[in-house]
């Protein structure tokens, strides 16, 4: 080869690389991490005592009234009002509405079921028990099941919909609501970003005026105005309405995270799935999308979430999913007074939900940045 | 001209604009099969763009290009066919990153060939093999460098087999110890026959395994030429100019 080149010199030094060492220790120990992190200056010295003494002042009283001074059993007379600790027994006897509604209670079985399906599917989800390809078919496949179970039907009896409710509805909602809206929303991203104008132009007026609406508008419109619209004899109840909203709601949103996705994608790899000779379908499924959507997981997820706690929007609509459900049971005569009990379980399911959510979004992403 | 069943590419006429702005005049132009082609010329003159035309990646408004008989038109079937037998090489590797080498490998012959996996892997590891990087093919492009990962693009297109490989610029994103690791499987591909147009700065692969070589500027062949008169006796002024510079 013509490329190498020789050289006559004889004195040739031999170039030996260094050692590496390991680097060196920056600090030592409990008393090392609290210099650095807490009582690094004086004014953060200044602020790490003042915050914690608030602390002090928040953290003890509120152990005490939610579990040392709490009473956990017992009907409405075990406490007494003015009695100081949390009266967790109001939501025990409160536990089958505020799980299912006014779902009769001769059928409770049904329910119990649909929500073993899902905490199972979900926990498979998590640990990864099964293939993505897979799993991704049981949550499409699952919901239909499911709701044949909630809603009977084939030898099973029906129950009204207008007697679901409870955290069910609300997990029922966002899960439809994020199954339906995501393709959705890809499929508008896609034609946000196509060369047809007609495509092009119907993706964007479904867009950006659904994302220019608040969520309880479009709520409305579902509620209210579609039947108006709706051919006479066609009859769609107002759950299915509702859920319709939030589909659209939320695909509107999707499209738009997706549509970051998709802009993160280098020209080069549409060049070398053309080069290849795919067709836009193949190149945009196994190639570009694959791609797009790793990079949005943390904002897919958000939207998730946010998807999940609108969903207590419904009540406006006149549903009584599980906010709707604390606040009714919290104005039961026979149980007065026990709103902070009522919100802070309300607020605390929704938390560990939420909170399973990010914590799974963060692991897809580390499973992505392993690569 | 030569007889035209030996002719792989065959570029008649064809320009190009991008906007009002010109980027082909007038290319005429004919590969062989099994010859090698280097395309040089500054930067902004067409090169890349003359190559892109080549699988469509670019479209031409004016003139013919017709690739292994077929000629280039709108249809979409049409284009997908020729981009099947045609090879790309880029300057950025564009591996897919969500794949591993293997799997960048199977990608075509399985989704564009629809070959079995098992023929499609048993293609991959081949050429693997021949690119010397078989150690690496259950990585991901990431974790390769940048030599490895230009070397796994062009097993890439050898296992669709392809009828002639377009190179543009593959050395030219590389560190400057890695350039040879890719020369040489290229001098090597020209060395077994394979037909390849290359656009690259290298003037010793160039002088070495070029059959032809071609200099563009202003969107225009300037001069097309062998290799010994190109570097020893350019007809244009405008090439000499060129090689006064780079050489």
């Amino acid at each position: 080869m013509t490329f190498s080149q020789s050289w006559s010199g004889s004195n040739l030094k031999v170039f030996k690389p260094l050692p590496s060492r390991p680097a060196p220790r920056q600090t030592a120990g409990l008393i090392g991490w609290l210099r650095t992190n807490l009582f690094n200056g004086w004014f953060n010295s200044v602020l790490t005592v003042m915050a914690l003494g608030l602390l002090w002042q928040i953290v003890p009283p509120f152990l005490s009234w939610a579990i040392f001074d709490a009473v956990w059993t017992g009907g409405s007379n075990a406490c007494p009002p003015g009695y100081e600790g949390a009266c967790w027994a109001f939501i025990f006897n409160k536990f089958r509405v505020l799980m299912v509604g006014l779902y009769p209670s001769d059928h409770l079985l049904r329910p119990i079921l649909a929500g073993i399906i899902f905490i199972t599917l979900a926990a498979v989800t998590v640990f990864r028990l099964l293939e993505p390809k897979k799993l991704i078919a049981l949550w499409f496949l699952l919901p239909l099941p499911v709701y044949w179970l909630i809603a009977g039907g084939f030898g099973l009896t029906g129950v009204d919909q207008s007697l679901w409710g409870g955290l069910m509805l609300s997990l029922g909602l966002a899960t439809i609501g994020v199954l339906m809206s995501l393709p959705l929303g890809i499929l508008l991203a896609l034609g946000r970003q196509s060369n047809f104008a007609i495509i092009k132009s119907i993706s964007i007026g479904i867009i950006e005026p659904v994302r220019g609406v608040p969520l309880i508008t479009i709520l409305f419109m579902a509620s209210v105005m579609m039947p108006l619209f709706l051919p006479a004899g066609l009859n769609i109840n107002n759950l299915l309405r509702v859920q319709i909203g939030i589909i659209i709601f939320s695909a509107a949103y999707m499209a738009e995270v997706v549509r970051g996705g998709l802009q993160a994608i280098s020209l080069g790899q549409y060049d070398a799935a053309k080069s290849i000779g795919l067709n836009y379908w193949k190149a945009t499924a196994l190639i570009v999308l694959p791609q797009a959507l790793r990079h949005v997981i943390p904002s897919l997820i958000g939207r998730c979430i946010a998807l999940f706690k609108d969903t207590t929007l419904v009540i406006i609509v006149g549903l009584l999913d599980f906010l709707g459900m604390v606040k009714a049971s919290a104005q039961d005569p026979e149980w007065l007074g026990h709103d902070a009990e009522a919100y802070v379980f309300c607020a605390f399911v929704f938390w560990v939900i939420c909170f399973c959510m990010s914590r799974y979004g963060r692991s897809l992403e580390r499973k992505k940045e392993e690569k | 001209m030569m007889v035209s069943k030996d002719i792989m590419i065959q570029m008649i006429d064809v320009n190009k604009w991008y906007g009002n702005f010109h980027v082909l005049k007038e290319i005429n132009l004919a590969v062989h099969k099994g010859e090698c082609i280097v395309i040089c010329g500054p930067s902004g003159s067409g090169k890349s763009t003359l190559i892109r035309c080549i699988n469509h990646l670019e479209y031409h408004q004016e003139g013919q290009i017709i690739v292994d008989g077929t000629k280039l038109t709108k249809n979409l079937k049409n284009i997908e066919k020729i981009r099947s037998e045609v090879g790309m090489v880029f300057q950025s590797f564009n591996l897919f990153p969500h794949l591993t080498i293997l799997q960048n490998l199977t990608f075509a012959p399985i989704w564009v060939r629809r070959l079995p996996r098992a023929e499609a892997e048993k293609i991959a590891i081949k050429h693997l093999k021949r690119v010397q990087i078989l150690e690496q093919a259950d990585k991901f492009p990431g974790q390769l460098s940048g030599g490895q990962q230009q070397r796994v693009a062009i097993a890439r297109a050898l296992c669709m087999n392809p009828k002639v490989i377009l190179f543009d610029e593959p050395t030219s994103a590389l560190d400057p110890e890695m350039v040879k690791e890719v020369l040489d499987v290229m001098v090597e591909l020209a060395n077994e026959g394979i037909t390849m147009v290359c656009v690259t700065h290298e003037m010793g692969f160039a002088k070495t395994v070029a059959n032809r070589i071609i200099f563009m500027d202003g969107g225009e062949i300037v001069e097309e030429n062998e290799p010994n008169d190109f570097f020893n006796n350019p007809r244009w002024d405008r090439t000499q100019l060129f090689l006064s510079q780079i050489l």
